[in-house]
């Protein structure tokens, strides 16, 4: 059996036919085993959904309770069959319940490892490495140029912009799902305990996480907020907000971004960030390559992102490599839905 | 290094002067010498050492890197000295192979079977903090290594720099990119190939400096020119310890005196009899400053209107500068006795090498306009009618074609000046009155201030070109702006293969007053066809969309715009909501000014 008869990309994304499931679809399926809650990952209307209890919370709240017609929980590390493979889930350090998904068939174990980093996250499980015969890598920053550095020093470039614009406001666009718990909690960690300002979009999210465990201080919802009181504070908004009419109620905005985007300086300027944050919830260009080298794998697929370069690499390192044709998901700064920018100020949900 | 280029990355980014203000001064307050010294070196353009080529660069990163991966970074990214900088390998790839359990990339990894034995239970929250797949706690940087030489100073690069042989380069560079880190790295080459764009002014960061010890911005200009870097003397003034420098430059810069705009409401409380009039000269504000060194030489320098030393672009002039003394007057090009247009004087701007070609071909004149000194003797405070003397008179005895007086204009009322500022042709600028771009008043009791004094000097200017054009991309602005379509792309009709259809001419971005822009920016909002980025297409065809009243300096041909023409100081002067769009200019008018502006 080759590792395509096990695992194979159609339109809806990758199908593994003696499973009987699809791996992140994009469109509609029967079965689907879902890596994490992001929206380019995970989408509503599947029949049968597999995931961890965590990424089916995470559907629930974003999609309401009729997301799937039946779900199933599955412990990262608990085996199961399902047709001719058997299939294990894996914490992929992405965000909270994140999952890379082991599939062994006749001896062959191929890992998807959907979105990961090896970096540590205070708000999520740590990256697993899994051995493996065939890796599929993400490949989001796959340019040796990103290499995302010390998120916590980041974080002190945001506090120490705090500190010197006392009289303006600080607006950190981070992805609602993960990005934006992640840098409370190191913004928390580097020893700032004033209240923590969210836009309306994040809330729910980021109480899921308080009541799974994740500690994040003193947060309070930024609407009803006068604006001179919004002097000195920070607070966190989905990336779309940070440039949006929404940003009139704070005082003389600073905006910052987190993202591992921010790397580049192009990039930045092209969003108008004042204050770009180098904070990345994918494996940068080292972590991707120690991750392929640590899986053992022979073979390496590559998706989403830049393939071309990972391809290369893999093949300088005598292994066997290719890019994968997925088309659907992107990074999930450029794909989250967009909190709805025409809405006059105060309404947002 | 690394704090100096944590600055640049900062000011990068920053649109607001006065956030940059702030950012600088917190800078020059937390670095010591001798470092900020360097650093306010670097800003003001004050150093002077060989820069690097980009060629070596990329010698130095072909050596460290794959050429696949080198091309596919370098394509994405697009500038070669932030590609080498995010990309450049700590360790050459020879030596690279010494694993330390505090840094576990690379071929630190060991087998995957132990890694992955060495895991907490799958899916386990308790300790989130475990460094998963070996690599150290985020608290710990990961570029600790043991044996690493701490990062260069600011001052050890630019000590460095100076004495640097050209076969030393390539060595020493690779050694300070080895010790930074990636904005450390960035801020080097920067720094070494000369090109540090960051969108500050030398005057902008000298201003920073003056606020560490609140002193005036204009005191730090004038003893400028005595001083050099690393500027001990200047900080230790600005802190309280030392005395104030003194400027022994033998041609100093003075504060310059400005204009405010007139308006027809002002004209009331003017008594016509108690101003000198002029022409205002569309060329370029300098001061030339000529004095005797130690020596007994002469010493002679021109400066912009904030102070920047210009004097190496124009060698031609500098031989004419022969009488000590410190003319504020107008660079012109003149050829045939003619003064040509601002296009052509552009030629002359910014150049880094003067050419005999281009001296030639561009003759460098000054008008004068007022004598700050005569010798040794300070004239600032005398009125203007006196130093007006002393200036056709210093004139005289220079007898120098290449400086000329700019001539008075004599008026008797505001309605004789009116109508000579109507027509400068026929009031006395004769042929040269293309060059004109309004009238000077200034006050015969005026003594020369620094900064824009009120009521003291005024400008009059032309009414401008003034154009119908219809609104058809708005981009957001940055800053305070950054939520607001700010920056608008009009264009005018002009007929196309399918009829007639609108050409973009030009972007403003100011001119409108706050409440105006909003109405834009809700209209902006409220009638996008198409978004791109940051930019949005608005809707503009012959019955909807908005017509925006565009005022302009002046109009020069441009191969670079699609429309062949392109706009001097454009702005919105009025939002037409009452004119349709099909009423709007047509390229034809545009084309007309252009043959007026150059025929005449």
């Amino acid at each position: 059996m080759r590792p395509q008869d096990i695992l194979k990309p159609v339109p809806a994304g990758l199908c593994c036919a003696p499973g009987g499931f699809h791996i992140d679809p994009v469109r509609p399926v029967e079965r689907a085993v879902i890596t994490h809650g992001h929206s380019d990952h995970a989408r509503a209307g599947h029949g049968a959904v597999l995931a961890t209890q965590e990424t089916l919370d995470i559907m629930r709240l974003r999609y309401g309770e009729t997301f799937a017609g039946t779900t199933q929980a599955v412990r990262c590390g608990e085996e199961l069959r399902l047709g001719d493979v058997s299939i294990t889930l894996h914490p992929a350090g992405h965000v909270l319940g994140s999952a890379q998904v082991a599939v062994t068939c006749k001896g062959i174990r191929m890992v998807a490892s959907g979105d990961y980093k090896d970096a540590p996250d205070p708000t999520c499980a740590p990256f697993e490495v899994v051995p493996c015969d065939v890796f599929i890598t993400e490949a989001t920053f796959g340019l040796p140029v990103f290499r995302h550095g010390d998120a916590a020093d980041e974080v002190k470039k945001l506090l120490a912009s705090v500190a010197l614009f006392p009289e303006r406001a600080h607006l950190v666009g981070a992805y609602s799902l993960g990005k934006a718990q992640r840098v409370i909690a190191l913004i928390r960690a580097a020893g700032y305990d004033a209240p923590i300002y969210l836009h309306g979009a994040m809330e729910k999210v980021t109480h899921y996480y308080e009541s799974h465990g994740v500690a994040l201080g003193d947060l309070r919802p930024v609407k009803g907020m006068k604006k001179a009181d919004l002097a000195g504070t920070i607070t966190l908004a989905p990336p779309s907000a940070t440039s949006d009419i929404w940003t009139r109620r704070f005082p003389d905005p600073v905006t910052a971004f987190a993202s591992g985007w921010m790397r580049v300086r192009a990039r930045a300027g092209q969003r108008g960030v004042e204050l770009p944050l180098v904070i990345s919830d994918h494996a940068d260009w080292d972590g991707l390559t120690a991750t392929i080298a640590a899986t053992g794998a022979g073979e390496v697929w590559v998706t989403h992102g830049q393939e071309d370069a990972l391809v290369h690499w893999c093949k300088t390192q005598g292994l066997a490599a290719q890019p994968l044709d997925l088309v659907g998901y992107g990074d999930e700064e450029e794909t989250e839905p967009q909190p709805s920018e025409e809405q006059p100020a105060g309404e947002e949900t | 290094m690394n704090r100096f280029a944590q600055l640049l990355d900062r000011l990068a980014y920053e649109p607001g002067r006065n956030n940059k203000l702030r950012l600088l001064t917190g800078y020059f307050r937390e670095t010591g010498d001798p470092d900020r010294g360097y650093a306010l070196a670097a800003l003001t353009g004050a150093l002077s050492f060989k820069h690097a080529k980009p060629g070596l660069i990329r010698d130095l990163i072909a050596a460290r890197t794959d050429p696949v991966l080198f091309a596919l970074s370098y394509d994405y990214v697009g500038d070669l000295s932030e590609t080498v900088a995010l990309m450049w390998p700590k360790t050459p790839p020879q030596v690279r192979a010494s694993p330390s359990p505090a840094c576990g990339r690379g071929p630190g990894w060991g087998s995957a079977t132990s890694a992955v034995a060495e895991e907490p239970p799958p899916g386990s929250l308790r300790d989130p903090t475990s460094p998963a797949s070996g690599r150290g706690k985020e608290t710990v940087p990961s570029s600790l290594h043991h044996n690493n030489p701490p990062p260069p100073t600011l001052t050890d690069v630019v000590t460095t720099l100076r004495t640097l042989g050209k076969t030393e380069m390539p060595k020493q560079l690779s050694r300070w990119l080895d010790e930074l880190d990636e904005t450390g790295r960035w801020a080097l080459l920067k720094l070494v190939t000369g090109a540090m764009r960051i969108g500050i002014s030398a005057r902008l960061a000298k201003t920073a400096a003056a606020a560490l010890g609140d002193k005036d911005p204009h005191d730090v200009e004038l003893m400028w020119p005595g001083l050099a870097p690393p500027y001990l003397d200047l900080f230790a003034w600005l802190e309280g310890r030392g005395d104030k420098p003194v400027n022994r430059d033998a041609a100093p810069f003075r504060p310059v005196m400005l204009a405010h705009a007139v308006e027809d409401s002002d004209f009331a409380s003017m008594n016509a009899a108690d101003y000198i009039a002029e022409w205002k000269w569309d060329g370029i504000r300098i001061q030339a400053v000529s004095g005797r060194n130690p020596g007994g030489e002469i010493v002679a320098r021109l400066y912009s209107r904030s102070g920047e030393d210009i004097t190496a672009g124009f060698p031609d002039l500098l031989p004419s500068l022969r009488l000590p003394g410190a003319i504020d007057g107008e660079l012109l090009v003149v050829r045939d006795g003619l003064v040509q247009s601002f296009n052509v004087l552009q030629q002359r701007l910014n150049r880094k090498l003067v050419s005999p070609k281009l001296t030639k071909e561009y003759p460098i004149h000054l008008r004068a306009y007022d004598l700050l000194g005569d010798g040794e003797t300070d004239l600032r405070p005398l009125p203007f009618a006196e130093r007006r003397a002393r200036l056709e008179a210093f004139i005289a005895a220079t007898g120098d074609a290449r400086i000329d007086l700019s001539p008075v204009i004599a008026f008797d009322s505001w309605e004789t000046l009116r109508a000579a500022r109507a027509d400068p042709a026929a009031a006395g600028a004769g042929a040269d009155a293309d060059a004109v771009e309004g009238v000077m008043l200034k006050r015969r009791d005026a003594a020369y201030l620094p900064g824009r004094p009120k009521g003291q000097w005024w400008k009059w200017k032309r009414d401008p070109h003034i154009i119908d054009a219809v609104l058809m991309y708005a981009q957001r602005g940055h800053g305070k702006r950054s939520s607001y379509y700010s920056d608008y792309t009009f264009g005018v009709w002009t007929a196309g293969d399918d009829g007639q259809q609108l050409v973009p001419v030009g972007k403003a971005y100011f001119g409108f007053t706050d409440e105006e822009l909003l109405q834009i920016d809700r209209f902006v909002r409220r009638n996008t066809t198409e978004k791109f980025g940051p930019v949005r297409h608005v809707v503009h065809e012959p019955d909807q969309g908005l017509v925006l009243e565009v005022a302009f300096e002046g109009l020069q041909r441009s191969p670079r715009h699609k429309s062949g023409v392109a706009m001097r100081f454009p702005r919105i002067n009025r939002l037409r909501w009452d004119k349709p769009p099909r009423d709007a200019d047509r390229l034809e008018t545009l084309e007309r000014m252009l043959k007026a502006d150059a025929g005449g």
